[in-house]
């Protein structure tokens, strides 16, 4: 069993397609949306929750790019710049998955990609803007 | 069993000053007791790196050709305005101060992207800042406009003068209300959604002095990553404020105001902060070392965090409203632990001061006076402590007829 989050962008010629439902009727993955809005020049942006059988997940992702989809890890979506963080603690209560986490022994703040969900409500919470979109 | 300063310079200079961390002497004086850590250790050196608004940079640019008077003028380093009641070509740049193009809370929370702390930063990182002046001319100072790249190597004087930094404790902020809300401490959810403190507790500075026996005017201490000094009192210096029988004050109490050369200074320890819904400041890091000159300055020094308390404030209602009353007090030993009780709700905390840059900042600090280059220095004066009877008072307004 795979479950990945991915970051899907759709070009414009492909934004009136019916494609991410065909994951589920052609691979049986399941996808749960996190994130979907259309950008000015009519391109698609999706953050999908996506799940299957390895194999069946990894046929989801080649019918994708067939298509001409970009697909991209969350996990380089949403990301920590380290030489800005401080620790500092101002993300921690504001992130509604505890993707980022106070060690209380280090006193360290550690994100953890793999609950990130990329609500983006830590972007502008963090008082030294560390926390930065790439997508 | 007394040192004085002087006793301890020398053996700075000698290369055999035995100094520590406000967290490492906790442990000294727990197997030495008070007398054996009094006499084993020097001193003791504390740290805080967390947003302290009340801080600036003044500079004086250097005369153009032909001159211009900024004084009376308007000046703007990238687009952010700076103060111009100097003379010619001296200016202030504060912390908390937008462009004009800021949106602010027009679409509430503002994102307060950039102001006076970030120029700050990039000046301090050898950036070049765009400088746009106009003046209104005078006989001797004819010129009225001005547009030039200033860099922190060229200019004459770049000094850091902060009002109002090392706050001695601060409060502990909660919400009451059912309304998320955007403050200078942090985004504060609805119901006691979240509490948030700042403070470095038992490294803190003032925390461990707390009657401001050996910090005062003339401390030299590490400011911004060069060394620095106590200029003054800081604005809103309450040393009446309430205290428990260890003498730390268990509400924001002392303050100080910190002077040093900018161009000594690194971008990593004055960092340009944004609060959402609030507005820009700087993160500023700040170390004052403790010299051991008898047993009770070692007491305060050994303080911890379960023995130093904050109070819980309403952000919501209390504070923006002025009303009296706190909703209880936590150690900081509570407020670490990640959960605290506030009527009868568990309540998660976050910090926003970074205690793992103030521990390295205590450590930064040890390694100066360890290497010799840094001497303790004797104040010349006192800042005003319990017995000065000083308290900070609230604005009595007085309406114009």
């Amino acid at each position: 069993m795979i479950s990945k989050r991915i970051v899907l962008k759709f070009p414009h010629r492909l934004a009136d397609q019916p494609i991410v439902c065909n994951l589920a009727k052609y691979f049986d993955l399941e996808f749960n949306i996190l994130k979907a809005y259309i950008k000015p020049k009519e391109e698609g942006l999706l953050i999908l929750g996506l799940s299957g059988e390895e194999e069946n997940y990894n046929k989801g992702i080649n019918y994708l790019k067939k298509f001409g989809v970009i697909v991209q890890s969350l996990s380089q979506g949403i990301i920590r710049n380290s030489t800005r963080c401080t620790h500092c603690g101002g993300c921690i209560t504001v992130c509604p998955t505890e993707a980022l986490v106070l060690d209380t022994h280090t006193r360290k703040v550690h994100f953890y990609e793999n609950k990130c969900i990329a609500c983006e409500l830590c972007i502008p919470a963090c008082p030294l803007r560390a926390m930065e979109v790439h997508f | 069993m007394t040192k004085t300063i002087t006793e301890i310079n020398e053996k700075i200079s000698k290369g055999d000053v035995v100094v520590v961390t406000a967290e490492e002497i906790i442990n000294i004086v727990e197997e030495k007791g008070v007398e054996g850590a009094a006499q084993k250790v020097d001193v003791v050196t504390t740290g805080t790196f967390g947003p302290m608004c009340s801080s600036g940079t003044y500079i004086n640019i250097g005369h153009a050709k032909p001159r211009i008077k900024l004084g009376g003028g308007a000046c703007y380093l990238n687009d952010v305005p700076a103060y111009c009641g100097f003379a010619a070509a001296d200016i202030y740049l504060g912390c908390t101060v937008l462009p004009e193009y800021d949106p602010r809370n027009r679409l509430h929370p503002g994102e307060f992207k950039y102001g006076g702390g970030h120029v700050i930063e990039e000046f301090v990182a050898g950036k070049d800042i765009k400088l746009t002046a106009t003046a209104y001319g005078t006989d001797c100072y004819p010129r009225r406009k001005l547009e030039t790249w200033i860099n922190i190597k060229d200019v004459n004087e770049a000094v850091l003068f902060n009002p109002r930094n090392v706050y001695q404790n601060y409060n502990v902020a909660v919400n009451l209300s059912n309304k998320l809300i955007y403050t200078y401490m942090g985004a504060l959810k609805p119901g006691l959604g979240n509490a948030n403190y700042c403070s470095a507790g038992q490294l803190s500075p003032l925390l461990n002095d707390p009657l401001y026996k050996t910090t005062g005017i003339g401390t030299k201490i590490f400011l911004g990553g060069g060394g620095g000094y106590v200029a003054w009192q800081g604005t809103q210096h309450n040393p009446t404020a309430k205290r428990k029988d260890n003498d730390t004050t268990c509400v924001p109490a002392g303050t100080l105001a910190v002077i040093g050369d900018l161009k000594q200074m690194k971008p990593e320890w004055l960092l340009g902060t944004s609060f959402q819904g609030y507005g820009t400041t700087l993160t500023v890091g700040v170390g004052i070392p403790i010299p051991i000159l008898n047993e009770e300055i070692v007491r305060y020094a050994a303080v911890k965090d379960k023995d130093i308390y904050a109070p819980i404030v309403d952000y919501s209602e209390a504070y923006p409203q002025v009303k009296p009353g706190a909703l209880g007090e936590v150690s900081y030993e509570q407020l670490k632990s990640g959960k605290i009780v506030v009527q009868d709700k568990e309540v998660p905390t976050a910090p926003l001061s970074s205690y793992t840059k103030a521990v390295e900042i205590a450590e930064i600090l040890k390694d100066w006076i360890k290497q010799g280059r840094f001497l303790l220095t004797e104040p010349v004066a006192s800042v005003p402590g319990p017995e000065s009877g000083l308290t900070f008072k609230l604005l009595k307004e007085r309406p114009i007829e």
